[in-house]
Formats: C-alpha cells, structure tokens, sequence
C-alpha cells in the first residue's frame, strides 16, 4: 500500500486555520494520523468536522496552517487518486444506473479499461450492491445510494478514505456491515478517517478525534478517553472535556483550547 | 488533459441524456416544428428563404445553451463536480468532455432540422446544404461553449434560466436578423461585431446567397470557433478545486 512518502503519516495537519463566510471555523488546529487506523471524527453538528475534512482532500480554501497527506501538500495533483472522498450527501449521478457510475469513477482514478469490469464488479460487491448493479441510482433508497457514493471512493483502491458520515440514516445492521467493510480496509493497510455526531460509534474507531467548535478536545484511543476524563461513556468524557476547555479558555484567552487542555491533562 | 478522460466524460454525459427519451424526442422534434411554423406563416413569400437559415442556426444555438447550463448546475449542485475535482480529472477533461458530448447532439439535431427545412419545407439554399449543417453544427457548440462559461456565475436553477435574455436576446437582437448589421447604428454595429451570434448568422446567411459561398462560410465560422474556444477555456478558468 504504500507508494511513496515512505515513512510520513497518511494526515499530518499543522496549525490549520479555515475562514468560511467572514467566520472562523477552524482557529489553529493540530492532527495527525498514522496509517492503516480507522480514526473516528466525532462532534456535534456544524464543528468543523466537514471543513477538516475537505482541508484534508484538498478542496477547501484554507487561511493558513499546513495540511500534508502521505508526506506531500493537501490536494497535489499526485494525491488525486490516492484519496477516496465520500460527501456527506451522495455525490453520484441520479440519472445512471450503479454500474455507469462506478464505471466513469474508475476511469477517471486511472483504472485500465480490460479492468474496468473487475473493479466495478469488486466494489459493487464490496458494498454490498450486487442485486442493484443495473438500476438506475434514482430508483434506489437513501441508503442505497450513499453506498454507491461509498463505492465510488473505493474504486482504483485508495490509500486514504476521506468519510463524512458514511452511516448516517442507516438500519443498524447496514451500519454494522459497513464498520465490518471499513475494518477490512484498515486491515489490507487503508487509513480511514470517518466522522460521526453518533458518538457509539466511537466503539468501532482505533482512535478518536473528539472536535468542538473547530478544536480538537481529544486525541486518543477510547480506553484513553475514558481514562483521563473518568468517565464511563464517550458522551459523558466529551462532556467533561467541553466543560474543561472551557474553564480552560477562560484563563488564557490568547491560547488555543486545545492546547490549553493538553496542558491541563498532562 | 487527457483524450481518455475528455471522451469517458463526453460517454458519461451522453449515458445520462440516453436514459431520458423524453429529452432526446424534444431536442430533435422542437426545432423541426418551429421550422416548419415559420415556413406556414411565410407561406408564398420569400421571407421564409431568408430567415429560414438563421434561424436553423439560432434554434440549436438556443437550445444548447439551455441544455447544457442546466447539465452543468445539475453537476455543481449534486456534489459530483466536488467529487470530480477531488479526483484526477482535468478541468479541460470536463469542460471538453460536455462540449464533445452536446457537440455530438447538436449535430444529430442540426442534421435533422436542416434536412426537414431543405428537403420538406422547400428552404432555397444557394450554396451546399452540407454547409448549412456545418454551420448549424457550429452554431449549437457555440451555444454549448457559452452555456458552460455561463452557468459558472448561476447558483440556482432560476439564475440559470434568467441568464437566457441576458446573454442569448441581446445577441439576437444585434445579429442582423431583425435590421441588416450595417444598418444598426454606430455604436450598435461595433457591439455587434464583438458577439459571437453575429458571425455565426452571417455564416447561415452566406450559405444561403451565394452559390460559391465556401470562403465567406469558412472565415465566420473559424470567428464562431475562435468564440467557442474562448468560451470553453474561460469556463474552465473558472472551475475551482478548492472552495470557500
């Protein structure tokens, strides 16, 4: 699985400071993650967890900080078929059937037209589409069309996936299948980061983010979590990490909360 | 860019329009009727051998326009255009890959339109008819090329259909089909001259009163290309891979 950029981390993101609409969304954030782990992205709505992520692909506009993937500068040109990016709402053509789409996708990641077929083949499986291959993207449910829009990210096997909230509007047994289908890809070496407002399913992560107000409260495996906060459940320790950033903040305005807290934790 | 990737775009646009019939009936069938009302009220003047051919290059011009800046805020609001961005597909292997796709349809249509004005409504071509379709051909990428330069600056599908009087009237206006250009007041003539409508009806109208029509046919149509390709390498100037 890996390319190039040999030994650097899949995410390293430094001081990263984002601007949306005259607000700041992300003040100065720090992150990085190593490869081959499902990193879960949890905080509440509007946090800032949609914005990193597309700091991380590369198609956001970004007011300061670095972001490097694999060792080279967010959103390079050789980066482009080495990262899968699934948006929040499916992003794939209503008016094609599941196998039209996956098709155009591959083609346009690099993969070899007398492959194409396989590699349609294996991420329809993958997903868990096979009875749907030849409908019509339109016909299908909700949550069949964000595992076409899932599926399109896995064609030509990328290195990193890039997953904003995969499993949202999903049954429970859709959800499980698909942590089953991301642990897969962490163990033949994939990096995942997956965000999430659904805090159990932080259960299912190697390691947590744990994100408010565009800061980063926690970087840690859940055990950790748990751990440092005293708490029995990711809600509660996020609760008990809000209330000491902000304790936190108000002693020294000028520095990050972030910072502040680890500070505090250690 | 990348020939492949212009051509699986221009495959995955054509895909789309093919599952909806409706949309191919109405591309082809619209201006054959339109043609052929105009050929009904004209009926025994010889106005409909001068309008006629401008305006089989003016309908497709029209349609395209409409079609593909509808295509192309489709593409912005569903995310794929996002997603495309993120991926390794060249700004020009889109922007082509639309113009090659609709460029295709335009033809089938232009085909079809001036076989039905030439050989059932009678239009008196001076020149060949083969030109005339050459010319409506162009006329339609024009129409495309502009659509997607255009739909960059729509944000919702009603700015995009305003963006039909705002950008297609005023050319139609000026291009010499309602009073001669060199009748348009100074201003208006020079005003003219910088749209690209104006040499794409001049090409329709030489075709359609000269006999040897070529050389006069060919210098419009290389102005219209010269438009279209602006049009085309200003709409991927405009595509951004990083958004606010």
């Amino acid at each position: 699985m890996m390319k190039n950029g040999g030994t650097a981390p899949a995410i390293a993101v430094r001081d990263l400071k984002v601007v949306r609409g005259g607000r700041t969304v992300i003040p100065g954030l720090d992150v990085t993650v190593g490869r081959g782990q499902v990193v879960g992205l949890l905080g509440p709505s509007g946090c800032g967890k949609t914005t990193l992520m597309r700091s991380i692909v590369g198609v956001q506009q970004v007011a300061g900080g670095t972001v490097e993937v694999f060792g080279q500068p967010a959103g390079c040109a050789p980066l482009r078929s080495r990262i899968g990016y699934v948006t929040q709402d499916p992003s794939v053509y209503d008016d094609l059937t599941v196998a039209e789409n996956l098709r155009y996708f591959a083609t346009v990641v690099g993969v070899r037209r007398r492959d194409l077929d396989a590699e349609v083949e294996r991420v329809i499986a993958q997903v868990v589409l096979g009875d749907h291959a030849k409908a019509r993207v339109d016909r299908l449910s909700g949550g069949q069309r964000s595992r076409v829009s899932l599926a399109a990210a896995l064609v030509g096997t990328p290195e990193l996936l890039v997953l904003d909230e995969p499993t949202v509007g999903l049954d429970p047994v859709l959800r499980r299948d698909l942590w089953t289908i991301f642990r897969r890809l962490a163990d033949d070496g994939v990096t995942l980061l997956v965000s999430s407002h659904v805090m159990d399913e932080a259960s299912r992560c190697d390691r947590l983010l744990l994100m408010r107000a565009g800061v980063v409260l926690a970087d840690d495996t859940l055990p950790g979590v748990l751990e440092s906060t005293g708490q029995q459940d990711v809600e509660s320790a996020f609760l008990t990490l809000v209330d000491r950033a902000a304790a936190a903040g108000h002693r020294d305005p000028h520095d990050t909360l972030e910072s502040s807290f680890e500070r505090e934790a250690r | 860019m990348s020939p492949r990737l212009t051509l699986a775009t221009a495959g995955r646009v054509l895909r789309q329009v093919r599952h909806d019939p409706r949309t191919i009936a109405l591309l082809v069938v619209v201006p054959c009727i339109l043609i052929g009302l105009l050929a009904w009220i004209y009926d025994n003047t010889p106005v409909f051998d001068q309008l006629g051919a401008p305006l089989l290059g003016i309908f497709p011009f029209i349609v395209m326009f409409l079609v593909t800046s509808v295509a192309t805020l489709r593409e912005r609001q569903s995310g794929t255009l996002e997603r495309l961005l993120a991926m390794p597909l060249g700004k020009g292997d889109l922007i082509g890959g639309y113009a090659v796709a609709f460029g295709l349809l335009a033809a089938v249509q232009a085909l079809v339109a001036a076989g039905f004005a030439v050989y059932v409504l009678g239009l008196d071509v001076a020149g060949s008819a083969w030109l005339l379709v050459v010319v409506a051909v162009v006329d339609a990428v024009l129409g495309t090329a502009l659509g997607l330069f255009v739909s960059a600056f729509a944000r919702s599908e009603f700015q995009a259909v305003q963006f039909l009087p705002a950008f297609i009237l005023p050319q139609f206006l000026l291009c010499g089909l309602l009073t001669p250009r060199e009748n348009l007041p100074g201003v208006l003539n020079a005003v003219s001259d910088a749209l690209p409508l104006s040499y794409a009806v001049d090409a329709m109208r030489a075709v359609t009163v000269e006999t040897d029509a070529t050389g006069d046919v060919l210098r419009d149509v290389l102005w219209v290309l010269c438009f279209v390709v602006a049009a085309l390498a200003l709409g991927a100037g405009t595509l951004r891979r990083r958004t606010p």
